[in-house]
Formats: structure tokens, C-alpha cells, sequence
């Protein structure tokens, strides 16, 4: 983001590839972050779009099984881990140092080093492709014994994953510290933006889950090579025991996707209806709870492996749970509308299409919690069509609606609001189109993860196909407006949104300078 | 608002024909290529009492969540009519009420028990340990079910019948397209069926829809669900956990017939398992055996080693002037009737093909695709299985 | 707050959140023997351990159906069964079941029964005293054997549970295999990678 770097006034920063290969500073990071995040975004959905032909119709045309596996395996690790959770990733280096008044991140360094882990990374995770016999054919969730199967490409993903998790795990300590230990005078916990409170509470999830899952896929990787016998019923293990561990790092991960998007629409619905945030510090509280509960309620995800009866109950009561602090979350989202004074710029529209779709994957997560019903939608795409909802809808949404709220701010210039709408109301419509009617399919029974299926789900895949080629197509738009934005996009005034509150948006300039609060204000008053 | 609309239509076939998703259904039948389709909302409907039961509380819970989503929506949806800026709304500026925090922290507790009250009635009847009247063992295989009617010691092998023409689009594809077996599994009606499931490699799950039935088959270990079909039919479902290369082609049918008619199929069964199928004392000539060997291998082997067995090199070893099919017929028969020690992709199927589709696998091997033209007898097989 | 006191108070917060991925990395492996400690609590896998029995009072006037059941990798050329399929047994009586393993291959082997149960939640009340799955076995070449379990069923088991299956797989141990006839095959795929 060229304009940041007019505005650098700093006399020993090294310019053009090196600049950013050395730097330090939270802003290039986080630009970093947002940019290698959007790149894995197109990657991970041409993966998507590759299995969606695929379905387009009964048969095998596009790509033989094998391949069709490997795309639905990459497609999942690489938005996952690739594209929402870096992209949050830079919001939070972008926006924590200038929300609490801090210079930069606490360890800057370790800042630059937990980004320059990722691009290798993703090419460990692209390049197992290449590998002989191709990318693990196993699904996201890399189950074992499945895992033992896989040649090489298996291996490469392992260590991708450990680096990620690294990554991750460096990122989320530099963030807990920055905000532990680096807010201006005044900024009291219970003062802090909610955008700042979810990361927190999501960076401890983070370093508490993250170890969990490298530790899962270490003992795939010792069982395939070193002779263990953790997950083979042969050697004294258990192939279920992988699906417990996983999951412990799992459903955690569900959240840590999920809750820095509730932080951003905390900022956006505010902003928007001009009138303070409904609730704070039940927001607060309620985002506590969700976090713990999220550690409580992993084997929701596996009633199929067969457990006591008693542990269904538990499991499905802990899940059932969970729907109280998020339905206090929505229904504070919306008291915050209430009688307020809206406008619906692009970001307000991505957080109404968020709190809009999040519900609706709210309500298939209810639907799912109840354990008999579950069993009958397990794997299906009822499940694919459910968390489509809570992370596209959910995560992607609330990310575009971060976007183009501190793009203003980043760049100091105005993307285009008219293409923006226009952007909104394409992918909302293709969202729905593609993953609404997924919900029909599971229900009738279509197994998820197969290339081919039976005649009578032929019907809602191709609706289902068509809509995701245009989503694809829509997001490609938004690089479009991005580049637009950048190239020639209107300087943008001072404070483009009148209701906004937080420090950026009334202590800094726009756009906000390349060092920003090297002497913290004083919000004491 | 479409969205919505179809929301309800989930709940019931009775709703079925709303406007909204009529229109829908009619732009979408535009499209010549899925003008026959089904659109199917809900639900398969299922024979069994718990089956119903499930779908009851699955309704339940959707009227649940359609009067949740009247209120909520209804409150997002009247604030962005009336509460907007265009419209010259002033904002307030209150920010906490504790009583109405605490009334929406409450009612969604009193809905979730109201809730929880049918879903654990209904999650305590689905574990219902009571006595069966018969047990079957299904094993899962990559890629196939292997059944085992534990009373009689009946055991086959279920394999997808479709044929791999209609998979590539060159035939045109049957009404029971990628969910139909050579050997379904036959149970009567109204008698309690207790399945065991169970993998030999990878974890498989049993699932059949129409009887509400799931379980994984987990490699070392056993599991059981039963069911009790109230009509008879035919019960189509898949493997639903992800079990390799060719997951979506293991299809699982299960044939519910009268009691009279079990017992009729029950006894072809015995008597098939009883008699070898072939002369041990005749010697098959080239032609018989390569004619069933090509069915063989189109049922079985066609999917990794591919048509005229060019393989997908290197998982796939080609069969075409491969080592195995031009080299020692001993090698080629061991690797066939015990699988490979190296490649754990090349299961062996000593367990599931007879002596005589083994001799005529390898005759279609060595005569048709390669041409080495020599064979082995069926007896052969035995043979060399005895020692 | 000076710029060195902010530092030390990073750099103590930094060593802090290090130990607790730690921790966290160390806990996924603790719950290799949390589970399996966990599944012997609550019965469901008890895998290689003789039960003590506490209430051997027959029970008379209940049957349950007990269904004997094996296992065996379809690649490995033997093969272990139970002789008998079904027995009625009265829960506190003591029963005798016999598995066979008939190995027609000129190869010996060490092999580990493991023992699983239909219901799952019937583990804990079938009470093992002699079972082969307490030890490996070593398998001779063309052996033909006869294994047997001694259990007890506990009168405690729920009512409502009126069909148990004892089923075993039985693997072989990785490496004690002698005298394979795999050199062909293994000569190609070592060829081939």
C-alpha cells in the first residue's frame, strides 16, 4: 500500500522488496498479512471452484477422484489457515497499536518473522501438489488412518501446518502482550474497543489450541514414518483417539475464526448507526464464554465414532449452550440498530449481510447441536452448507466489512462506494445461491467430499455450482475495487464516518502516519 | 426474502409448493439439463419408527427457530426501515439496559430446555440395546461393504454396480445411478436388525437415510446400531467418511423384503456358499476365462489400474507391460491373492473374489491387456490359497 | 513507563505465553494416556488386563444373547473365527468361548488380539479372567489353534441390554513375520518408488 509509505517519514527504512522483507513497522506487517491473506483467498477459491465444476453434474468430468479429494483437503487448509486467520491476523496488526495508542506491536521483530513464516509455508502447502502421488487426499480434518496412506505430499502438508501453527502461535503472543502491556494511559481494559477485546480473547485460544493441533498431526507424522502406533488399533492405539485430539484443537478454531469477525461488525454497526455499542461489557463477558465453552463441546463433531450415551447427553446440552452468549451478541447487535441513525455505506452493508447470514448459520448450528438429528446430517452437506454460513458468511463478510471501513484509513483514499454496494449485493446473492440451497441436499442425504453423486441431487449442485462461479467471480470485482481504490481512488477526508469513536478515527490523521502514537495520548479524564 | 421463504419450506411437504420457491423452482427448470430434477426440500422419508421421530424433533426444532427468526429479523429488519439516516431518524443514545439484557439471556435458556426435553427422549430411544433378531457384520473395504449374517455364517461382498461407462459420461446414466450393488443386503420387515460395523483399513461409515441409520466402521473395532424397517423397498445410502480415491462409489442397498421372501433368499444364499462354482476337474480355455476376467476387472480394478490398464503411475502401478502382468505368474498371483506389502493401495482380494474370477482376472490381464498368452486354472487358486 | 521497564515487562509476558504453548503441545500428548485412561474408567476399552470380578451371583432369570465375532485383515492370508457364533448365558455365570485361528500360510508370526464390544457401553460388565488377548501369541507356520476367553457377565448390566457381542481383531506385529512369499512383489514397488 503505496500511499503508507508517501507518508513515511523515516529516514533508515530501506525501500521497495526490502522494505518489506526487513521491516518492523505494524502497518507493513499488517498490509502484508492482508495481501498474502487475499492471494491464498483466490488460491483456496479457484480450489473451490475446481470442485464445484466438478459438481456441476452427475459424472466425472472435470478431475478424477484422487485429485477431486486433494482439492477439497487444500481448499479447506488453505482458507483456513492461509486466508481468514492471516487476514485477521493483519486487521489486528493494523488496527491494535492505533485502537489502544500504541507505537507498534511489543515485539516487532518476532512480528516480522511470524509473517515471513507464511509464504513458505504456503508454498509447502501448494507445492505438495507436485508431489509424487500428489496433495493428501484426506480432507481438512486429516483423519487417521487415511493419513497413513498418503505419499509424500502428506509429509509436505504436516510440516506446513507446523509452520503455520508456529506463525500463529508467535502472532497471538505478540498480540496478548501488546494489548497487556502497551495501552496508553487511560485505556483501561473495559475501555478498549470490543475489535481489541476478541482479539485478545482470541490470541489466548489461539496459543491454547494451536500446540494441540501440531501436536495431532506430529503423532500422524511419527506414525507414518517412525514406527509409533498412537492412532493403529494394531500397535495397542486408537484411530478415534486422532479425531479426539484434533477436535480439541478444532472446534477452538471454529471460534478463533469467528470471534475477531465479531469484533470487527462491533466496530462497523456502532460506526454506522451513529449511537454507542449495545451492552459492552455483556459483549465482553459474552465472548469469554463462548471461548471457554468452544473447549468444552469437541466431540459434538464425531457422535458417529460411537460413545457413551452419557457423553452425547453432555456434548449436546455444552452445545446447546453455546447458543445463549451468541444469541446475546446478535441481540446486541441489533439493540445497537435500534432507534440509531443508519446509513449503509459498504461496511454497514457486509455487517448487516454478516448478522443476516451468521443467524441463519446460527440456527443449522442449533439444528445440529440436537445429537439424533445430528447423526443424521453428519457429514453431509447440511454440515458443508452450516459452516459455509458461520465462516464465509460469518468470517469472510465481517473481513470485506473491516476492509472497507480502515481502507480510508489505511490508504487515505476513498474505494468506490457505488462498486462497493455493487459488491456486496453480488456476493451476498451468490452466497446464498450457492450454499442455501446445500442445505437442501444434506438433508436428502448427499455425502459430502464425493466427485460424483446420485441423479436425484443433480438439481440443487448445479444451482449450487453456478452460484459459487459467480461468488468467485464477485470476488475478483472486489480486487478490482481494492486496486481502483488504490491507484485513483479520492483522497478521503479526515474522518470519512462521522460515528466513528475509536483512537484511530479521532487521535490519528488520515491516512494515519507511518508512525503513529510514538508518544501515547493521554486518555485520562 | 427468498431465503427466508425457503427456510419454512424446509419444515414439511406440506409447505412444499410457496411461492417462492415455485418461482424459483420454475426459472431454475429453464435450464434443459435439470428440467426432470426433483428438488427435494427436506428429508428422505424413512420406514423406521425412530426414523420418523428424528424428522418430528428436526420439525420442531425449525418452528422453533422460525419464531426466533420472526423476532429478531423482525427487529433488524424494522430498525433498518425506520431507524436510518435517510429517513431523518435521530439516534438515541442509550447503550445498557439491564432488564432487558437479562430477559434475552433467560428466554433463550427457557426455549434451549423446552428444547432439550424431546431431544434427550429422542437421543435415549436411539440407544436402544434391546435384544435383536438378527445380526449382520458389515465390514468396510477401500472401496466396498463386506457383509457377514453372523447366524448363518453368509458372508459376499458388495461392490458398486454401476458401470464405469455411465461414471465417465459415455453411456447414459440409470435411474439408481452410483447407488446400486451386485449384492444388496436382504433383511425382512418388522424384525429388529442389528448391524455391526467394522473396516479393515481406513474408517468407512454405514449410512443408510431412509432407515435414519450412520455409524463409522472403525478399523480394530466394533460398533453396532440397529434398526427395524416397518415397510419393505429398497434402502439406498453411501459411506459418508471420507475413506479415499474411490469414497463416493462404496453404495450400501438394503432390500427389506417379507419374511417369506428372506427366507427363500436366505436359502439360495446357503446353498451358493456350499457348492464351488466351478469344475475343479475341467480346464478353461483361454477365451471363457479372459470373457469373465474383462467383467472382473471392470468391476474391480478398472477404477486405480484404469481402462486397458494404463494406470496412474505412481500410486497405480500400470498393468499394461507393468512387471507384475508380464512377469512370473506366481508374483502376479500373490500380489493379486494377498495385495502388496509395499503399496498399501493394492488390497488383496484372496478375501474377496472367488478362484475362478481370480483365474479369469489374470487371464484378461495376460491375454487381453498384455499378451504373454499363458493362464492359470481356477483350481490353481485353490492351490495355491491351501498353502 | 520507561521504554527498558516495558521491555522486561514484554519480554516476562513473551516467556510466559511460550510455557503455555508448551503446555498446551505437551497436552495433546497427555491425552494419548488421558483417553485410554478414560475409556478403562468408564470400561469401554479395556483392552489387555484381567478384570476382578465382585457379584458372582447367577442371575437365573435373565438370558442374554451373547454373539462371539473376529476380525482379520483381508490381506493376511489367516484367518481367526469364533466356534461358537451364539450362546445363551445367565449374567454371574461363568462362560467358556472358543476362537480358532487357522494360519494355511508357511509363515509364522507374533499377533495381539484386541477386544472390542456391541454395545459399546456392555465393556465394562463383560468381566475378562482368561482371555488370549491378555498376551501376543506367536502363530506358527500351518498352525491350526484354539484360543479360549473365560468371562463373566456382571449382573449390573442394564436391563435393557439384551444382545452382546465379544468381538476380536486380531493383528499381526509389525516385523515378527518370518519366512514371507512377498520378494516378488516387493521387488517391484521397490523398483517403482
Amino acid at each position: 500500500m503505496e500511499a503508507v509509505h508517501d507518508h513515511s517519514h523515516d529516514h533508515h527504512v530501506p525501500t521497495g522488496i526490502m522494505r518489506y522483507v526487513t521491516t518492523t513497522n505494524h502497518k507493513d506487517i499488517g498490509s502484508l498479512y492482508l495481501w498474502f491473506s487475499f492471494m491464498m483467498f483466490l488460491v483456496g477459491g479457484v480450489m473451490a471452484l475446481v470442485i464445484r465444476a466438478e459438481l456441476f453434474q452427475p459424472g466425472l468430468q472435470v478431475v478424477q477422484p484422487e485429485f477431486f479429494n486433494q482439492m477439497t483437503t487444500l481448499h479447506g487448509l488453505v482458507m483456513v489457515f492461509g486466508a481468514i486467520m492471516p487476514a485477521f491476523v493483519g486487521f489486528a496488526n493494523w488496527q491494535i497499536p492505533m485502537m489502544i495508542g500504541a507505537p507498534d506491536m511489543a515485539f516487532p521483530r518476532m512480528n516480522n518473522w511470524s509473517f515471513w513464516l507464511l509464504p513458505p509455508a504456503g508454498m509447502l502447502l501448494l507445492g505438495s501438489l507436485l508431489a509424487p502421488g500428489g496433495a493428501g487426499g484426506v480432507g481438512w480434518t486429516m483423519y487417521a488412518p487415511l493419513t497413513i496412506q498418503q505419499g509424500m505430499g502428506m509429509d509436505m502438508m504436516i510440516f506446513a501446518i507446523h509452520i503455520l501453527g508456529m506463525s500463529s502461535i508467535m502472532g497471538s503472543i505478540n498480540i496478548i502482550t501488546t494489548i497487556l502491556n502497551m495501552r496508553a494511559p487511560g485505556m483501561t481494559m473495559m475501555k478498549m474497543p470490543l475489535f481489541v477485546w476478541t482479539w485478545l480473547i482470541t490470541a489466548y485460544l489461539l496459543v491454547a489450541s494451536m500446540p494441540v493441533l501440531a501436536g495431532a498431526v506430529t503423532m500422524t507424522l511419527t506414525d507414518r514414518h517412525f514406527g509409533t502406533h498412537f492412532f493403529n488399533a494394531a500397535g495397542g492405539g486408537d484411530p478415534v483417539l486422532y479425531q479426539h485430539i484434533f477436535w480439541f484443537f478444532g472446534h477452538p478454531e471454529v471460534y478463533i475464526i469467528a470471534i475477531p469477525a465479531f469484533g470487527v461488525i462491533s466496530e462497523v454497526i456502532p460506526t454506522f448507526s451513529r449511537k454507542p455499542l449495545f451492552g459492552y461489557p455483556s459483549m465482553v463477558y459474552a465472548t469469554g464464554s463462548i471461548a471457554i465453552l468452544s473447549f468444552l463441546v469437541w466431540a459434538h463433531h464425531m457422535y458417529t465414532v460411537g460413545m457413551p450415551v452419557e457423553a452425547q447427553l453432555y456434548y449436546m446440552f455444552a452445545t446447546m449452550l453455546i447458543a445463549i452468549p451468541t444469541g446475546v451478541k446478535v441481540f446486541n447487535w441489533v439493540a445497537t440498530m435500534w432507534k440509531g441513525s443508519m446509513s449503509f455505506e459498504t461496511p454497514m452493508l457486509f455487517a448487516q449481510g454478516f448478522l443476516f447470514l451468521f443467524t441463519i448459520g446460527g440456527f443449522t448450528g442449533l439444528v445440529l447441536a440436537v445429537t439424533p438429528i445430528d447423526i443424521q446430517l453428519h457429514d453431509t452437506y447440511y454440515v458443508v452448507a452450516h459452516f459455509h454460513y458461520v465462516m464465509v458468511a460469518g468470517a469472510l463478510f465481517a473481513a470485506f466489512a473491516g476492509v472497507y471501513y480502515w481502507l480510508p484509513k489505511w490508504i487515505g483514499k476513498m474505494y468506490d462506494e457505488k462498486l462497493g454496494k455493487i459488491h456486496f449485493w453480488l456476493s451476498l446473492t451468490f452466497f446464498n445461491i450457492t450454499f442455501f440451497v446445500q442445505h437442501f441436499l444434506g438433508l436428502a442425504g448427499m455425502p459430502r467430499r464425493i466427485p460424483d453423486y446420485a441423479l436425484q441431487f443433480a438439481d440443487w449442485n448445479m444451482v449450487s455450482s453456478i452460484g459459487a462461479f459467480g461468488f468467485g467471480l464477485s470476488q475478483v470485482f472486489f480486487l478490482y475495487i481494492l486496486l481502483k481504490a488504490i491507484r485513483s481512488g479520492e483522497k478521503a477526508p479526515e474522518k470519512p464516518w462521522d460515528g466513528a469513536t475509536t483512537l484511530e478515527w479521532t487521535h490519528l490523521p488520515t491516512p494515519a502516519p507511518y508512525h503513529s502514537f510514538e508518544t501515547p495520548p493521554d486518555l485520562r479524564n | 426474502m427468498m431465503v427466508f421463504t425457503s427456510i419454512q419450506s424446509t419444515l414439511g411437504g406440506s409447505m412444499k409448493s410457496s411461492v417462492g420457491v415455485r418461482a424459483f423452482g420454475i426459472i431454475m427448470a429453464l435450464l434443459p439439463a435439470v428440467a426432470m430434477a426433483e428438488w427435494n426440500l427436506s428429508f428422505t422419508p424413512v420406514v423406521t419408527i425412530l426414523g420418523e421421530e428424528i424428522q418430528a424433533v428436526h420439525n420442531l426444532v425449525m418452528w422453533i427457530i422460525v419464531g426466533i427468526s420472526i423476532v429478531v429479523f423482525g427487529a433488524m429488519f424494522w430498525s433498518i426501515l425506520k431507524h436510518r439516516k435517510s429517513v431523518g431518524h435521530k439516534a438515541a443514545n442509550f447503550h445498557e439496559n439491564t432488564t432487558i439484557e437479562i430477559i434475552w439471556t433467560v428466554i433463550p435458556v427457557v426455549i434451549l430446555i423446552a428444547m432439550a426435553f424431546p431431544a434427550t427422549r429422542l437421543l435415549l430411544a436411539t440407544r436402544d440395546s434391546t435384544a435383536s433378531d438378527m445380526t449382520i457384520k458389515a465390514t468396510g473395504y477401500q472401496w466396498r461393504w463386506g457383509y457377514e449374517y453372523i447366524d448363518e455364517g453368509v458372508k459376499f461382498y458388495s461392490t458398486l454396480a454401476t458401470p464405469r461407462n455411465q461414471i465417465d459420461g459415455v453411456a447414459e446414466k440409470g435411474d439408481t445411478y452410483l447407488l446400486e450393488v451386485d449384492n444388496p443386503v436382504v433383511v425382512p420387515v418388522g424384525k429388529k436388525v442389528r448391524i455391526l460395523t467394522t473396516a479393515n483399513d481406513v474408517i468407512h461409515s454405514w449410512s443408510v437415510p431412509g432407515l435414519a441409520v450412520k455409524q463409522d466402521a472403525i478399523p480394530g473395532f466394533i460398533r453396532d446400531i440397529a434398526f427395524k424397517a416397518e415397510k419393505v423397498g429398497t434402502f439406498r445410502g453411501q459411506c459418508t467418511e471420507l475413506c479415499g480415491k474411490e469414497h463416493g462409489f462404496m453404495p450400501i442397498v438394503v432390500e427389506v423384503v417379507s419374511e417369506e421372501d428372506y427366507e427363500v433368499w436366505m436359502q439360495a444364499k446357503l446353498a451358493e456358499s456350499g457348492a464351488p462354482s466351478f469344475d475343479p476337474n475341467k480346464n478353461f480355455s483361454v477365451a471363457e476365462l479372459v470373457a469373465t476376467g474383462e467383467q472382473v476387472y471392470n468391476a474391480n480394478c478398472v477404477a486405480c489400474h484404469q481402462e486397458g490398464g494404463l494406470g496412474m503411475p505412481p500410486t497405480f502401478p500400470a498393468i499394461k507391460g507393468g512387471k507384475i502382468a508380464t512377469g512370473s505368474m506366481d508374483g502376479h498371483l500373490d500380489i493379486i491373492l494377498n495385495g502388496s506389502s509395499k503399496n498399501p493401495m493394492m488390497a488383496a482380494w484372496g478375501p474377496i473374489l472367488s478362484d475362478y474370477d481370480i483365474a479369469a482376472v489374470i487371464a484378461y490381464q495376460r491375454n487381453e491387456i498384455n499378451s504373454n498368452g499363458d493362464i492359470i486354472q481356477p483350481r490353481e487358486i485353490s492351490a495355491a490359497r491351501a498353502n | 513507563m520507561k521504554t527498558s521497564e516495558l521491555n522486561s515487562q514484554n519480554n516476562y509476558m513473551l516467556r510466559k505465553l511460550i510455557v503455555v504453548a508448551l503446555i498446551m503441545f505437551a497436552f495433546g500428548y497427555a491425552l494419548v494416556p488421558l483417553y485410554k485412561k478414560i475409556c478403562e474408567v468408564t470400561g469401554v476399552y479395556d483392552l489387555i488386563k484381567p478384570d476382578e470380578i465382585v457379584n458372582t451371583q447367577v442371575d437365573e432369570s435373565r438370558t442374554v444373547v451373547m454373539e462371539f465375532d473376529a476380525n482379520t485383515r483381508s490381506d493376511i492370508g489367516w484367518q481367526l473365527a469364533p466356534v461358537d457364533i451364539r450362546m445363551d448365558v445367565h449374567p454371574g455365570e461363568l462362560v467358556h468361548a472358543t476362537f480358532r485361528l487357522t494360519n494355511p500360510t508357511t509363515s509364522s508370526f507374533d499377533a495381539q488380539a484386541i477386544p472390542s464390544y456391541g454395545p459399546q457401553h456392555a465393556a465394562q460388565y463383560v468381566k475378562k479372567l482368561e482371555c488370549f488377548c491378555f498376551t501376543q501369541q506367536t502363530i506358527n507356520a500351518g498352525e491350526t489353534r484354539e484360543f479360549s476367553v473365560v468371562f463373566v457377565i456382571d449382573p449390573s448390566l442394564p436391563s435393557d441390554v439384551g444382545t452382546v457381542t465379544l468381538s476380536y481383531t486380531m493383528f499381526e506385529i509389525e516385523g515378527t513375520k518370518t519366512l514371507g512369499n512377498q520378494a516378488v512383489t516387493d521387488e517391484f514397488y521397490e523398483a517403482k518408488s
